[in-house]
């Protein structure tokens, strides 16, 4: 379903700035496969997402979605079969419009836009419907702007936006870090149910160890531009944070101890 | 003086098309187009040339908000396209035009007083208006109010009417839609496989066909096209659509392009009054609709940082009281 082939990334190369975001990765993604991604802040995380997306391209390295070689689809063509998710509730919804008009071009991942026909009562009662199953009442807000909703209730309707088309792959990026408890809470449960729902294929950044653990069927930890740990199914079942915390501990001790040999060299 | 008043009416009907045109750019999109000052008298250049050539005064008055639309197109492909900051964009195609304007027209200035002009094709259409429409002024006796004719108002409330119709019912279509957020939040509406450059181009394509068209309008108006004509009509446009959204705005579209029409209407009155002050000359006008425009930018601003200003001053003050509070509780305590 989702193939990713020796993928590099340095911004900067060869200059005293150089990061390497991306060092060889090779993944593969099972069709309904949910991963979560943890790692500390730069571990190349989101520049991952990025190559997904079709944001960002590989120096090295293919990614392949559904048996196509996509490296070079440009993001706005790729857009048509994923659907994102950004940490700022901000960045997913259009404050200046109301709630179905941002339904409406949610629709154009799908659908060609007319030029004689507006948002129609069998569309509104779509629309109605699956902003139902967010159960925050916002299908009897249709016509309130987007600008006057709470940052929980802005990023439940990204959630919804990026999904009820039913794209390949929803890519979500820390998506509920800007949100305080009870409202990350809404949003991870959501996130649950729609993805469960659709068996969407799901790639997942977040900065919580216990929301890694607890959802997805697999685990990817990334450090320093590698994915230096994973866990699949029934490995991921039985792992704890204080596994993942000596995981963790565990590949950063290596690397200060090469560190230092390479300094005393 | 009634006069002057039924001429602010008129004319603030006939520059409302430009301002609609201006609200798309700048509002909707997001846009600060200048192509407006010269797009303006291309319209009313192609419209002045054909009718004195002639052609039927309708199919030149399209033809000159055409050549506007095109006009508008390049300016969006000059921002999208070739990557061009949008005011820089807007001012190459003004200077542009320019040039453009006077290779049409051929001479700086066409007079066309006897020509056939779309206002004296409406009049033969509803001739007889004038001696209806004087009857209620006659009936309640106030007919030495009344405008001398009713041919330029009744034909502009008409189209006026018919532009902003079409406008409402096509800001809110899928397409219509889809240009207004992407005025709004272009990444997002990117972000759902939708190309848009492609609707950047066309909303600025749309909004200088309507500032043509009423360009093509003005000259037919005026008795005369200049290649002068357009210099400072952006800001005209701006202080109409500032004027309607401050004195009549409201969130919804249809409440919007009408606060645009009755914001340049507005603007028209304020300037005839003006004019009356015997100190202030026609040439002042620029002057004083920079003014109009700068103050409506500022004051809204200035308020707001008084209010927060004062806002802080009456918190610290709460603090400082709560505060001595407290150590007046404590003395006593002690
Ligand atoms: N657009 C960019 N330009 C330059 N450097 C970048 C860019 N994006 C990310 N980086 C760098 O790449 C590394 C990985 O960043 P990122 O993927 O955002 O990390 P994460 O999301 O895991 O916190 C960091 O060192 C960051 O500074
Ligand atoms: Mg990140």
């Amino acid at each position: 379903m989702l193939q990713l082939n020796n993928i590099h990334k340095t911004f900067y190369p060869n200059t005293p700035d150089e990061r390497r975001a991306l060092q060889n990765v090779s993944q593969e993604l099972n069709s309904g496969d949910f991963v979560t991604i943890i790692g500390s802040n730069g571990a190349g995380k989101s520049t991952l997402l990025n190559m997904l997306a079709g944001s960002l391209l590989p120096d090295e390295g293919e990614v392949w979605i559904d048996g196509k070689n996509v490296t070079a689809l440009p993001e706005e063509k790729r857009a048509k079969f994923i659907g994102r998710v950004f940490q700022n509730p901000l960045t997913g919804t259009a404050p200046g419009m109301t709630i179905e008009e941002n339904m409406m071009i949610s629709l154009g991942r799908t659908n060609r836009r007319s030029v004689w026909k507006g948002i129609t009562k069998k569309t509104r009662e779509q629309f109605r419907e699956h902003l139902s199953t967010l159960e925050i009442g916002l299908e009897n807000r249709l016509n309130s702007k987007v600008g006057l909703l709470s940052g929980g209730e802005r990023q439940a309707l990204s959630l919804l936006m990026a999904t009820f088309t039913e794209p390949k792959i929803l890519l979500l990026d820390e998506h509920t870090a800007a949100l305080d408890p009870s409202k990350e809470s809404l949003i991870i449960n959501l996130t649950k149910d729609l993805v469960e729902k659709q068996q969407l294929t799901t790639v997942m950044v977040t900065h919580q160890m216990d929301q890694a653990l607890e959802l997805g069927n697999r685990l990817w930890m990334m450090d320093e531009g590698e994915i230096i740990f994973e866990a699949d199914d029934e490995n991921k079942q039985d792992l704890t944070v204080p596994d993942l915390l000596k995981e963790f501990e565990n590949v950063r001790g290596k690397r200060m101890a090469s560190d230092r040999a390479l300094l005393a060299k | 003086m009634i006069d002057a008043l039924y001429g602010a009416i008129e004319s603030g009907l006939i520059y409302a098309i430009m301002a609609l045109g201006v609200y798309i750019s700048f509002r909707i999109l997001d846009f600060p187009d200048l192509t407006v000052d010269g797009s303006f008298v291309t319209g009313g250049a192609v419209a002045a040339v054909m009718i004195v050539g002639g052609s039927n005064p309708l199919i030149a008055t399209l033809s000159g908000a055409l050549a506007g639309m095109i006009a508008g197109f390049l300016t969006g492909i000059l921002h999208t396209k070739g990557n061009i900051n949008p005011l820089l964009a807007g001012i190459l195609m003004m200077i542009a035009l320019y040039s453009i304007n006077l290779r049409i027209m051929g001479q700086p200035n066409i007079p066309m007083l006897n020509e056939v002009t779309v206002f004296t094709t409406l009049s033969s259409w509803l001739t007889g208006l004038d001696n209806v429409l004087i009857k209620p002024f006659e009936l309640l006796g106030i007919a030495a109010y009344a405008p001398s004719t009713f041919y330029v108002l009744t034909s502009m409330f008409i189209i006026i009417l018919i532009v902003k119709k079409l406008l409402d019912f096509f800001l809110r279509t899928e397409a219509g839609i889809t240009l207004r957020a992407t005025g709004d939040n272009q990444s997002m509406v990117r972000s759902f496989s939708t190309n848009t450059n492609l609707y950047i181009v066309l909303g600025m394509g749309l909004s200088n066909m309507l500032v043509a068209l009423s360009g093509a309008m003005v000259v037919q108006y005026n008795g005369f096209a200049d290649v002068n004509l357009g210099v400072g009509m952006i800001i005209i446009g701006l202080a109409s659509v500032i004027i309607g959204e401050v004195l009549f705005g409201k969130d919804k579209i249809v409440r919007m392009t009408l606060a645009v029409v009755l914001g340049s209407i507005a603007y028209r009155i304020i300037y005839s009054l003006a004019l009356q002050i015997d100190f202030l000359e026609a040439s002042d006008m620029k002057l004083i609709t920079a003014l109009i425009v700068i103050s409506a930018l500022v004051v809204p601003n200035w308020l707001d940082k008084n209010k927060a200003k004062r806002e802080f001053k009456k918190s610290k003050k709460l603090a400082l009281k709560r505060q001595q509070g407290k150590e007046v509780q404590h003395a006593s305590v002690k």
